[in-house]
């Protein structure tokens, strides 16, 4: 699946729910699903700084492809990055590099999170890109 | 009051409080919010304003715009007229002995940099101290920080205990001769401790040291004396008690004022200026640099009135009915605790849900209609000392109700349902 199929889904799946209520217990439900990070990935140079919760995130490169780990000490913010990781993990670097994200406004992320938050959104995406770029980087010196 | 246009209608300090009928002073107050009627009790935060305060700033604009002091026309002499009315409204809400005393800011934390650049850099020299105490803002720790490093004087923390009180002893403990400045918050932001300042005050006297007031969370709350406390420095904020944003008072005794040297340098603060020396202008405008905000002055001093029209006492009693009532009923939900357990407390509920981080709480709350902040409040090493990450805080004003409350509980329960 593309990135872009992706987001499709997960469009779709927020569609099911009218209340912002609902969609935000559906967001609960993913960060509550969002496998636990290994502790070993849990250091100081994991983490994303920018929002009042703490995101630890973790990238490797495996067969050309870039892959995500991540974790967060509050559950809405990991079904935030449980999102972001399945749209963005396992895409070849470039393609994460040139993905757009439009899920987040379409099922109304962005909106409900204050500027202050939203800028913990925006870290986090720019760190993974930074993770792809850097990964794609290795990938053509090696 | 004609003078600015606007009128009070719907309260009177006779009255009985009515805390329907205040609350339709304050439009704000009644819309939806994600579906659910606004419940705002991130008043700590910032105050919402009542529609003669709302007026104030518009009829200002819309009448008698203009710059003041100076001017010769009638639109300036009438905006003078007012901001001056302002400042002596603002010299009475404090007691201060002369509107000399009463300099307009942009809020609290400009009041405290003022003090500290202007007294702090003359006055204190290497090897002085500076007391202050854990629970401070941010915003008075930091400017004593900056000219302790400047001055090579010392930082001094006074403790606090688990309830969140000064622990008084400790205090008289750092007193001694090279104590040259204490700085202390009248009323906490986060655990809402009332503290006893007037204690502080005098033990800062006998041995010389002056003493500043952080008033921000004070003033929306009780009467405050400048003279009945003798502080030497006491610093408000406007937004934190009814009125606009950008606006505050600092109050200084004249005679420290006359010996600091100015803050800023500008237009308005200057009695005569050559290019080989300035002399500058007479209390209060020696610290008023540039045009200052008119309108915002203006709707403070209407906010004032507002305040007045009520009362403190009625104000107080009902802000305290609150705090009793909320501290009770959601002491009720399992796992709840209340960071911030002072005797002498101001309507402000610190607190933590087993298990919840607060920003899950705050953010379903928010969902529910319901405004409260959570973070560390701008108080780290406070948040440190009880070895937590922030808070969850809910903290009431006099239009706030105990239907609210109910609510609020209700919601804490939503989210742990939520998050179960």
């Amino acid at each position: 699946m593309t990135i872009n199929d992706i987001q499709n889904d997960i469009i779709e799946e927020f569609d099911l729910f009218e209340e912002p209520m609902e969609r935000y217990d559906y967001l609960i439900d993913i960060g509550k699903k969002l496998p636990e990070l290994d502790e070993r990935y849990k250091i100081v140079e994991n983490v994303v700084k920018g929002c009042q919760s703490t995101v630890w995130l973790h990238g490797y490169e495996k067969d050309g492809k870039v892959y995500f780990e991540a974790d967060s000490n509050t559950v809405i913010t990991k079904g935030i990055v449980g999102l972001l990781v399945r749209v963005l993990s396992g895409h070849e670097p470039q393609e994460i590099l040139d993905a757009e994200l439009y899920f987040i406004d379409k099922i109304e992320l962005r909106s409900h999170l204050s500027s202050q938050r939203s800028n913990g959104l925006n870290a986090m995406l720019k760190q993974i890109k930074l993770y792809a770029l850097g990964l794609s980087q290795q990938a053509k010196q090696a | 009051m004609a003078t600015t246009g606007v009128s009070i209608n719907a309260i009177n300090s006779s009255k009985p409080f009515d805390v329907e009928a205040i609350r339709k002073d304050f439009p704000i107050l009644h819309q939806k919010v994600n579906g659910y009627p606004l419940v705002y009790f991130d008043n700590a935060a910032t105050s919402q304003k009542p529609s003669v305060v709302i007026d104030a700033i518009s009829n200002y604009y819309k009448l008698y715009n203009s710059n003041i002091h100076r001017g010769l026309h009638y639109l300036s002499e009438k905006a003078t007229e007012e901001y001056e009315a302002a400042r002596e409204k603002c010299r009475a809400f404090i007691n201060a002995s002369s509107t000399n005393e009463i300099n307009f800011t942009k809020g609290t934390t400009e009041g405290i940099n003022l003090v500290a650049s202007s007294y702090g850099r003359k006055f204190l020299q290497p090897g002085d101290e500076v007391i202050i105490s854990t629970m401070e803002h941010h915003s008075n720790i930091v400017p004593w920080q900056m000219v302790c490093d400047e001055r090579g004087a010392k930082l001094r923390i006074i403790p606090i205990d688990d309830a969140g009180n000064i622990i008084m002893d400790e205090y008289k403990q750092l007193l001694n001769e090279r104590t040259k400045i204490v700085s202390v918050v009248y009323v906490s932001n986060s655990l809402g401790t009332i503290n006893p300042v007037k204690d502080i005050i005098a033990h800062a006297h006998e041995v010389g040291a002056v003493v500043m007031l952080d008033g921000a969370q004070a003033a929306p709350h009780m009467a405050v004396d400048v003279q009945a406390l003798d502080c030497d420095f006491y610093a408000c904020s406007s937004h934190k008690i009814f009125g606009p944003t950008g606006m505050g008072i600092l109050f200084g005794k004249e005679r420290l004022l006359e010996q600091m040297n100015p803050y800023q340098g500008g237009g308005e603060m200057i009695k005569e200026v050559t290019f080989e020396k300035t002399t500058y202008n007479q209390l209060p405008y020696k610290f008023e640099a540039g045009t200052p905000d008119i309108s915002g002055g203006i709707a403070m001093g209407v906010a004032i009135d507002y305040i007045n029209s009520i009362g403190y006492d009625k104000i107080a009693q009902h802000e305290h009915d609150l705090l009793v009532y909320g501290t009770e009923v959601l002491s009720q939900i399992e796992g709840f605790k209340i960071i911030g357990q002072a005797e002498e407390k101001a309507s402000v509920i610190s607190f933590l849900v087993d298990g919840i981080h607060p920003y899950d709480m705050g953010v379903l709350l928010d969902k529910q209609g319901i405004a409260i902040r959570t973070g560390h409040h701008c108080c780290q090493p406070l948040m440190d000392r009880f070895a937590i990450p922030g808070t969850c805080r809910a903290s009431f004003a006099f239009y706030n109700t105990k239907e609210e409350i109910d609510k609020l509980a209700k919601g804490i329960e939503k989210v742990k349902e939520m998050l179960a």
